[in-house]
């Protein structure tokens, strides 16, 4: 079945493939564990009801989600040593130790409070279980932090010097860490994972408005924080795609040539394409409409800025413009849209209808998923953008790849591919089950009603009924 | 010592020491799957997952400290290990998805709850025996040349790694059956204490014909076992393991032994580490790339040395303490209902 593939090009797939299913999740976890702690907080501050409510409705959805980066992360950290081994033994000395502090910093802060986080509410008291859910945040967010930095490092890399053995050798650790291209990948792509589940959680409080469920304090409340983080952060990542961009311009030209499609240069300033087929053959745009000038307003602030074009750079410098060039296309195209949710959103509630807006509530259903989309396109312009190369300028892709027979790629490549699909749809099967119904004012979280209890631990028969009692309590009152 | 040489040793322990820790936490709850059959009754079962819930995910992060730690202070091993062991490594990996989500799925249906408890007996007993074999061709040999594996992509199957691999199913199953002892009571318990038995038994003979075998792959391991001064570990290293073995045992009779058949089960596996230590320093790839050849640059070594120095500590730290919150033993009447 892979008899026309050469191995280099299957280990390219299985990494695409299997760092696309990843990224889903911790796009997903990043936001949602900051979520939990800010509705931790604002229930143990409030002592509002809804926010415990939403806070046990969401949690379920964040263990599964969160198993799910997990298994598929550890996946991604062997990968570089059996796909990658020929990079990983020239860039190990750069970026592994970046790496390491991923672990030591990220990861296992994450794992080690996550059990409290989860299932220790009445075992630590109010105050170390809110410290745990900040942790649980505070870890995805550094996590985040460094992996940005080993990637921005592979496409704006600094700090190092080439030693006679082949390998790559860090000589300013701060260089190495904060590349050019670092401030501004770490700021979109963590606003990305905000958005994505701003939108996420949105989607989910308009599907149970549409069901006409707004007298469920829980669902209005989610509803409406979502529409203010998207309020805030719709536009603010317009803004820092923009930054990034002009970075991307800077540093990567010809990655900038290939979103745009621009394979003539254009002396006398370049229109902004918006359709178009690209011909990578030919090195033509087929059917090009485009804005005249724009391109160069947007990218330098001036109409008759001349721009270079992909005839400027060698062939086998050039990435495949074509998925660059849709890829960035459905990633600005959601980012616009979602700009439109916020403007709804704030128009609505500023007409006191945000709860009774149905154009409202159908377009954020259909815009649930959205982030997850754009923030995988926003990826595959990036990455792709940045071929030939797997560190710029420094080490083409195909001089990265492991010393493997086809077979043994390929082989490993179907496995990856029936496991994924029938492990993590199973698991997106069972989130949108648990998001499918109405949070409930007596959800005890993952302790809970449905299925086998979940503490682990000593018997604290009085403990956990303390938080039960307290829940049924607190339930015959609302009921008086 | 030259500063360097010290530095690349200080890692070697240190990743063995992340390694050993690994292979302790995860081994239990891998072990846990492997016992899962013998556990028929679903209430057991949820009994089981129980008592690691909380503590699993921290668990197998150690792991991922193994694999990075391995890339990050020896890039140079790393990238000679990961395609000469490139099947099993890929066995492992998909074996862990499946056990990992078989925590969070069991409970979120009813149809298919016993399809994943499938699942996790099948990923946890196939995760154990892949890091068996995976052991057992790191021991044999890997074929290099330059600075790259050159091997074929079925090299790792030997009788060799088989019988490492079955070793470490058993050792994980003996981890499991005592760690259940320390945390269960009654029928479980005492099916625990039975198990413990069955599979401390095998383990303690696995260790035999591992032992026996080992010297005759190289002759560098058998110079070391077998002449001076290897012989005063040679010697010594049977009777310890005869003395722990003897006191597993005993205390697996005595009822009230609750925390000691898990400790001495650990010690067991500590041993056995250190005659792992013993027939493959100072290489990381034996007899053909050392510690120090396989080390990377001083400046990235010192630059992760004082981080791992200083947050080492904090995680085990904290850690501890997960582990100190969810004490004790966990029972089935604990309810809601």
């Amino acid at each position: 079945m892979f008899e026309n593939f050469d191995a280099i090009l299957l280990a390219r797939i299985q990494f695409a493939f299997t760092i696309a299913f990843h990224f889903i999740f911790p796009a997903f976890t990043i936001g949602l564990a900051s979520y939990l702690a800010v509705l931790n907080g604002s229930y143990l501050k409030t002592k509002d009801k809804a926010y415990l409510q939403l806070f046990n409705f969401w949690v379920k959805i964040f263990a599964i989600t969160f198993a799910m980066g997990v298994v598929s992360g550890i996946t991604m950290s062997y990968q570089f040593g059996t796909n990658w081994s020929i990079f990983s033994d020239i860039a190990g000395p750069v970026i592994g130790p970046l790496m390491a502090y991923e672990v030591l910093t990220a990861f296992f802060l994450e794992a080690g409070f996550l059990g409290i986080m989860l299932f220790g509410r009445d075992r630590v008291g109010p105050k170390l279980h809110m410290f745990a859910c900040s942790m649980v945040a505070f870890g995805t967010a550094i996590s985040a932090t460094w992996i940005l930095s080993v990637n921005s490092w592979m496409h704006t890399p600094d700090g190092y010097v080439l030693a006679e053995n082949g390998q790559y050798i860090p000589v300013d650790w701060m260089k190495v860490i904060f590349t050019p291209s670092f401030p501004y990948r770490l700021a979109h792509t963590l606003t990305a994972a905000y958005l994505t589940t701003a939108f996420i959680v949105g989607g989910v409080g308009a599907w149970h408005l549409l069901k006409g469920r707004s007298d469920n304090k829980g669902v209005r409340t989610m509803f409406s924080m979502a529409m203010w983080m998207i309020a805030i952060t719709a536009p603010l990542q317009i803004f820092l795609g923009d930054l990034h961009g002009l970075n991307t311009l800077e540093y990567q030209p010809q990655k900038v040539m290939a979103m745009e499609g621009h394979y003539e240069s254009h002396p006398e300033g370049a229109p902004l394409y918006l359709f178009g087929i690209p011909d990578d053959e030919e090195q033509t745009l087929k059917y090009a409409v485009g804005i005249p000038k724009l391109s160069s307003l947007i990218l330098k602030h001036d109409l008759n800025a001349p721009m270079a074009g992909l005839d400027t750079i060698p062939d086998d410098e050039q990435p495949p413009v074509a998925i660059v060039f849709w890829s960035f296309r459905i990633m600005v195209g959601i980012g616009f849209l979602m700009l439109g949710a916020a403007i709804v959103g704030l128009w609505a509630r500023f007409r006191g209808a945000l709860y009774d807006h149905k154009f409202l509530h159908r377009f954020m259903l259909l815009m649930g998923p959205s982030g997850l989309v754009a923030v995988l396109a926003g990826w595959i312009t990036t990455e792709v953008g940045r071929q030939p190369y797997t560190i710029w300028k420094l080490l083409r892709t195909e001089h990265s790849a492991s010393p493997l027979d086809a077979p043994a790629v390929g082989a490993s490549l179907l496995a990856f591919i029936i496991v994924y699909f029938f492990v993590f749809g199973a698991g997106v099967f069972y989130i949108l089950r648990l998001m499918s119904k109405p949070p409930k004012i007596n959800d005890m979280g993952m302790n809970a009603e449905e299925g086998p209890i979940r503490t682990a631990g000593t018997t604290p028969a009085q403990q956990t009924q303390s938080h039960h009692s307290e829940m049924i309590s607190s339930i015959q009152k609302e009921k008086e | 010592m030259d500063v360097s040489v010290w530095l690349a040793n200080s890692w070697a322990f240190l990743l063995a020491l992340a390694v050993f820790i690994y292979v302790v936490l995860d081994g239990f709850d891998l072990g846990l799957g492997v016992l899962y059959p013998f556990f028929p009754k679903e209430k057991d079962r949820d009994l089981l997952m129980n008592t690691v819930a909380p503590v699993w995910d921290g668990n197998e992060t150690w792991l991922v400290l193994g694999g990075g730690g391995l890339f990050a202070a020896f890039p140079l091993a790393y990238g000679i290990i990961m395609p000469a062991l490139y099947v099993p490594i890929i066995a492992m990996l998909l074996a862990l998805i499946f056990r990992g989500v078989a925590f969070e799925f069991r409970w979120r249906t009813k149809r298919w709850k016993k399809y994943w408890d499938m699942a996790f007996i099948g990923g946890s007993t196939l995760a154990a025996f892949s890091q068996g074999i995976a052991l057992g061709a790191l021991l044999q040999g890997i074929k290099v040349d330059g600075r790259a594996y050159s091997g074929g992509w079925w090299d790792w199957l030997s009788p060799f790694s088989f019988l490492t691999g079955l070793a470490v199913i058993a050792g994980y199953a003996l981890l499991g059956s005592t760690w259940l002892i320390m945390k269960t009571e009654g029928d479980v318990e005492s099916r625990a204490r039975k198990l413990a038995w069955g599979f401390g038994l095998a383990t303690i003979g696995f260790i035999a014909i591992v032992s026996l075998f080992t010297p005759y792959l190289e002759t560098e391991y058998y110079r070391r076992w077998f002449e001076m001064p290897g012989l005063f570990v040679t010697i010594p290293m049977p009777v310890i393991i005869a003395f722990i073995t003897f006191y597993l045992f005993k205390s697996l009779n005595i009822h009230h032994h609750e925390y000691r058949p898990f400790i001495l089960s650990i010690l067991l596996f500590a041993l056995c580490f250190i005659g792992l230590g013993i027939s493959m320093y100072p290489y990381i790839i034996p007899t053909e790339v050392t510690i120090v050849e396989a080390a990377t640059p001083f400046i990235s070594q010192i630059f992760m040395f004082v981080g791992a120095c200083v947050l080492i500590p904090i995680i085990l730290g904290y850690t501890i303490y997960a582990y100190w919150v969810f004490r004790g033993k966990v029972s089935h009447d604990e309810g809601y209902h």
